[in-house]
């Protein structure tokens, strides 16, 4: 028998031994602005664990190396991610001194190394598998159920982005729950005014290019320019239009973050939704006016159930746009994540800057992820339900 | 017929109009200071007075050079290597990579680049090159993997090598899809590259930050509108090669 590699193992492997035995794991330093020192698996866990957890991910590495079966593979990458998870966890309060409350431990290039080479093992193994679009959304459940208990069981309350949110967990939440208001209210916007609009340019051939055209230039305009343009208008729409301001509308804050996004939404929404009624077969609009059926009825019945598909495409493409671009609201007193990105990068406190893109880059993760599974449910029903 | 005469030449004309005024605003932006007057409060400047807008035009566009040339050549090696037959087992995995590599925020990247470089321009080379890595690797992957079969069967039958092959046919029938993707990634770099100023890269976002920190909508305005009117020039621009070189591959295949 000869021994074989797997390709994608060998690049795991060296990341896997650099990180491993050269880089650091875990960063101490004595208070939060102050440059950290490392430490490395050994120095950074207690007696038995920093030995056990080298076993563990050499193991892995050695099971990525050659050419296993998918399902070994599989519970390597898992075994090591959780082991990793827990271990961070534990080298948190073993290397913090008992009692101190400035010291900050924070997980090192070593560890996220680490991450990264078991993740890409991991999204390896769920590629070659195949998952089942409702599998797929089963796999971030139990993903994000795994991290929500390690986050609840406080055993990584002694990391520094922990300590981060717990200064501040009242605003987190606040701030969270304005960037999802955000991304999500400005979705919902683009959608009810996009969609007609796209059937508008789809039905009257005129309009189509000179729509298009001008959603296609207001892409070009940088965020943070649109995001401060905006505040002139709609200030003066504060102080002139009764009500207005009542409702929340003032120049600074929420809502031009909230007009800038929409502004953003509007071209995907509108462009897949024209791509999609183009993209409807001659037969089946014939089919339906053959059966007598109305403009409207041939709208609601045919036409869009099969533009559905395309037209979710672009709703992806704007929720994950959205997410990310929500963190930019801060610039402008809009709030959202951005708001502890951008004074973390001020107060040159990576944590704190972790502390805000963490989230958003899971929550653009997951929306990703479940988008692309109901795009794929949706598709697959219209290629079964077509022959019929 | 005359309409169409007027529909041919008009879009050129708007073109070589923005052309003027932008040239004309980063060279002498003094001319335009009775337009932009009326943004300003408190008798502000209206016009940026703390870099001449033409250096921080032409360092935005060297950072934009910078990474799309990087990322472009990465990209399309990556492309290359998945699509030989020793990467083949790449392919999927790195498919399923520029998906997930799409949902990170280019803020994020931005501040999270900081700690391992510093501020300045490097973060922001580092983001406007991971982001725009992910568009032309996807459009020269499609680019590779679509290739009419019967003219690949053809290569190989004339006894080409895999190298020949690839020089000589794959990549220049790819040329107009990948030129797409680097289009693509430019526009979005020229408006990312804005952001890169709130870790103190030398960009025009610098004169945008400027504005909303003092509360000056003429700054806010002048910088989006360059920005703008470059991001459309360019995609003008690429556009037009990517048309020509579709009609070369065209007229040599045929």
């Amino acid at each position: 028998m000869t021994i074989r590699f797997d390709k994608l193992g060998v690049v795991i492997a060296a990341i896997v031994s650099y990180a491993a035995f050269a880089a650091p794991f875990a960063t101490f330093r004595a208070n939060r602005i102050v440059p950290g020192e490392a430490r490395s698996i050994l120095d950074a866990l207690p007696a038995a664990a920093g030995p056990l957890l080298l076993a563990i991910v050499v193991g892995a590495a050695l099971i990525a190396l050659l050419k296993t079966p998918l399902i070994l593979r599989l519970a390597a990458s898992v075994v090591a991610l959780a082991a990793l998870a827990l271990l961070i966890g534990v080298s948190g309060s073993f290397l913090t001194p008992e009692g101190n409350t400035f010291a900050r431990i924070s997980p090192a290039s070593g560890f996220w190394l680490l991450i990264f080479a078991f993740t890409l093992l991991l999204a390896d193994v769920l590629t070659r598998l195949n998952l089942s679009p409702w599998a797929r959304v089963g796999v971030l459940v139990v993903a994000a159920a795994a991290i929500g208990l390690l986050l609840v069981s406080g055993s990584w309350n002694s990391l520094s982005i922990l300590k981060e949110y717990a200064n501040r967990a009242d605003s987190f939440w606040a701030e969270g729950s304005k960037h999802v208001t955000l991304a999500l209210g400005s979705l919902a916007a683009a959608v009810i005014s996009g969609l007609p609009l796209g059937i508008l340019c789809h039905r009257v051939e005129k309009l189509r290019a000179g729509v298009l055209n001008v959603l296609n230039i207001i892409q070009t305009i940088p965020s943070i320019a649109l995001f401060g343009l905006l505040i002139a208008p709609l200030g003066w729409v504060a102080t002139h239009v009764p009500g207005a301001a009542a409702l929340g509308i003032r120049g600074i804050g929420t809502a031009p973050a909230f007009v800038a996004l929409f502004l953003y939404s509007l071209l995907p929404v509108v462009a897949n939704t024209v791509v999609g009624l183009a993209g409807v077969p001659r037969a089946a609009n014939d089919a339906a006016r053959g059966m007598g059926m109305t403009d409207r009825q041939r709208l609601f019945g045919v036409e869009f159930p099969l533009a559905f598909p395309v037209i979710l495409t672009g709703i992806r493409i704007v929720l994950v746009q959205n997410i990310g671009l929500a963190t930019i609201a801060a610039l402008i007193g809009g709030g959202g994540f951005g708001v502890f990105v951008f004074q973390g990068v001020g107060q040159t406190a990576m944590d704190l800057v972790l502390l805000g893109a963490v989230p958003t880059v899971a929550m653009a993760f997951a929306a990703a992820i479940i988008l692309d599974a109901v795009i794929e449910m949706t598709s697959t029903r219209r290629r079964e339900a077509q022959p019929a | 017929m005359k309409e169409a005469g007027v529909k041919a030449w008009l879009p050129s004309l708007l073109r070589l109009v923005l052309v003027v005024l932008l040239i004309a605003f980063v060279t002498n932006p003094g001319w335009f200071e009775p337009l932009l007057k009326p943004l300003t409060e408190n008798n502000a400047p209206a016009i940026y007075n703390q870099g001449s807008l033409l250096t921080l035009t032409l360092l935005h566009l060297r950072t934009v050079l910078i990474a799309t040339v990087a990322a472009t050549i990465v990209a399309v090696a990556l492309a290359i290597l998945v699509t030989r037959p020793a990467g083949v087992e790449f392919l999927p995995l790195s498919r399923s990579l520029v998906n997930i590599g799409q949902t990170f925020p280019p803020v994020a990247v931005l501040a999270l680049a900081v700690p391992a470089v510093g501020f300045g321009e490097k973060p922001t080379l580092i983001a406007l090159f991971l982001y725009g890595l992910l568009p032309i690797f996807e459009n020269a992957l499609t680019g590779l993997t679509t290739l009419p079969a019967n003219v690949v069967e053809a290569a190989r039958g004339a006894g080409m090598t895999g190298w020949q092959r690839l020089v000589k046919i794959e990549l220049p029938l790819s040329a107009p899809i990948i030129l797409g993707g680097i289009r693509l990634s430019v526009v979005i770099s020229l408006a990312t590259a804005t952001i890169g100023s709130t870790v103190a890269a030398r960009t025009l976002g610098e004169v945008i930050i400027a504005g909303l920190l003092s509360n000056n909508l003429a700054f806010v305005l002048q910088g989006g509108l360059i920005v703008a009117a470059l991001a459309v020039l360019i995609y003008d621009g690429l556009s037009a090669i990517e048309r020509y070189t579709a009609r070369r591959m065209g007229q040599e295949t045929a």
